[in-house]
């Protein structure tokens, strides 16, 4: 057992954990964070992307003694109040899920996306940094049209701070 | 996954105590194998001893004849570094192909060699540029690292520290690549030495791990150009078989891998 001791959403935070403990169940079990889900927990799939120091991470392939120390942000810890992000609100504007189960870490995926490629995203780069994210619904229509649509989104409330 | 002890060490020596003590320790870089791995229980170190934070080994150096990459170095700050994308283009470019976005934010250069998987990408840019890997004990030749499938020249404990590109004349990568996996069905990397010397290193193909390709070395040290390799043969002896791809269907691939990668080069 290690103490844990790390940043998630922005609060310290502490748990008493099995060295074996992903930190992906770190935040679900330990820290009630469950819009992070487990959907492969082969690395595969991205439900499981939250980010760590602001990087998009698969948090099923992370030990949570690897995070301790970090700034760990999770699906919870995007919104400001009732104000959701803006790659959350286009999901919501453009249909952007169905069953929803992928939602969580395609959102976080695509807030690393834009952070990266700032306004230079089409819809062809969309597709292929999202690869590591599976939709089993196969919604990925929609999907890229919302990650098009936050892009512009947050180049214009980032351009606004 | 079994109980295991989880350690941060600091610097390569309190790393290489660590490991001393250990019963079966293992070594964690990015994790994106070992974790995975240790899941399914094919793995059950006693220790688990994480190089991911030491600041030592993190870390791009460019100078006038070489880049080198230090071992802890990710796979997506490989890729976006823009002293390695000027001075080895071909290597930044291998970097960007790896897994997906996620998996280049924690997978490191150190992890992917000494894991030595068949049909990763590094290998192939390791032994076609002949860059030498640094350890904490040595410094070990591209030629003489990579000895079999998942298996290398690294003694029990030792730690990769860096691995030196001598910059190319020429280097171009082309890989065709699993679309699930992402990993290489196969991937070709060439390169031409500053000094004129040709290596092209095949991955993914054969049942052995990453591999020099000797006829395709000989065409293009000949003729630098794709048109040069139409009439090579590549024997199927020894590739890789499996519901992906047959030995023949690899071999070809290696032509028009290393093709696509001249072509890429200039």
């Amino acid at each position: 057992m290690s103490t844990i001791k790390l940043t998630v959403n922005g609060k310290a935070v502490s748990a008493d954990v099995e060295d074996r403990t992903l930190l992906v169940h770190l935040l679900r079990e330990n820290l009630n964070l469950t819009g992070t889900h487990v959907g492969c927990d082969t690395s595969q799939c991205g439900a499981c992307v939250v980010h760590i120091d602001g990087k998009a991470v698969k948090s099923c392939t992370v030990l949570a003694g690897q995070a301790a120390g970090s700034n760990v942000t999770t699906i919870e810890g995007i919104a400001k109040g009732d104000q959701l992000h803006p790659m959350q609100a286009a999901f919501r504007d453009n249909h952007g899920l169905q069953c929803g189960y992928c939602t969580p870490g395609m959102i976080m995926s695509a807030i690393d996306i834009v952070h990266r490629y700032g306004g230079k995203l089409d819809e062809a780069t969309v597709r292929h940094e999202l690869e590591g994210n599976i939709c089993r619904c196969t919604g990925y229509h929609n999907i890229v049209k919302s990650v098009l649509d936050a892009a512009g989104r947050m180049n214009v409330s980032q351009a606004a701070e | 996954m079994y109980e295991t002890t989880y350690h941060r060490p600091s610097s390569v020596e309190e790393a290489a105590a660590l490991f001393a003590k250990g019963s079966e320790a293992k070594y964690l870089a990015g994790g994106h194998t070992l974790i995975p791995v240790m899941k399914q229980r094919l793995a059950a170190p006693s220790d688990v001893i994480d190089l991911g934070k030491i600041k030592d080994l993190i870390g791009v150096d460019v100078s006038s004849d070489a880049v080198t990459i230090k071992a802890a170095t990710t796979h997506s700050d490989v890729a976006q570094s823009g002293p390695a994308q000027k001075a080895i283009p071909a290597l930044a470019y291998l970097a960007s192909l790896i897994g997906d976005p996620a998996v280049r934010h924690r997978g490191t250069i150190g992890g992917s060699i000494a894991n030595n998987d068949p049909a990763a990408d590094y290998p192939a840019a390791v032994l076609a540029l002949g860059a030498t890997v640094k350890t904490n004990k040595r410094t070990i030749s591209a030629d003489d690292f990579f000895k079999g499938l998942f298996a290398t020249a690294l003694a029990d404990g030792e730690i990769i520290t860096a691995v030196t590109f001598p910059i190319p004349a020429k280097a171009g990568y082309a890989k065709f690549l699993h679309p699930a996996s992402r990993f290489a069905l196969t991937g070709v990397f060439v390169a031409k030495t500053k000094a004129g010397d040709v290596r092209v290193a095949a991955t993914g193909a054969s049942q052995n791990g990453v591999m020099r390709v000797p006829a395709i070395e000989a065409a293009l040290k000949a003729n630098w150009s794709a048109a040069a390799l139409d009439g090579v043969n590549i024997s199927a002896d020894g590739l890789m078989s499996d519901i992906h791809g047959s030995s023949d269907y690899r071999a070809n691939l290696i032509k028009v891998m290393a093709q696509r990668a001249v072509t890429a080069a200039g």
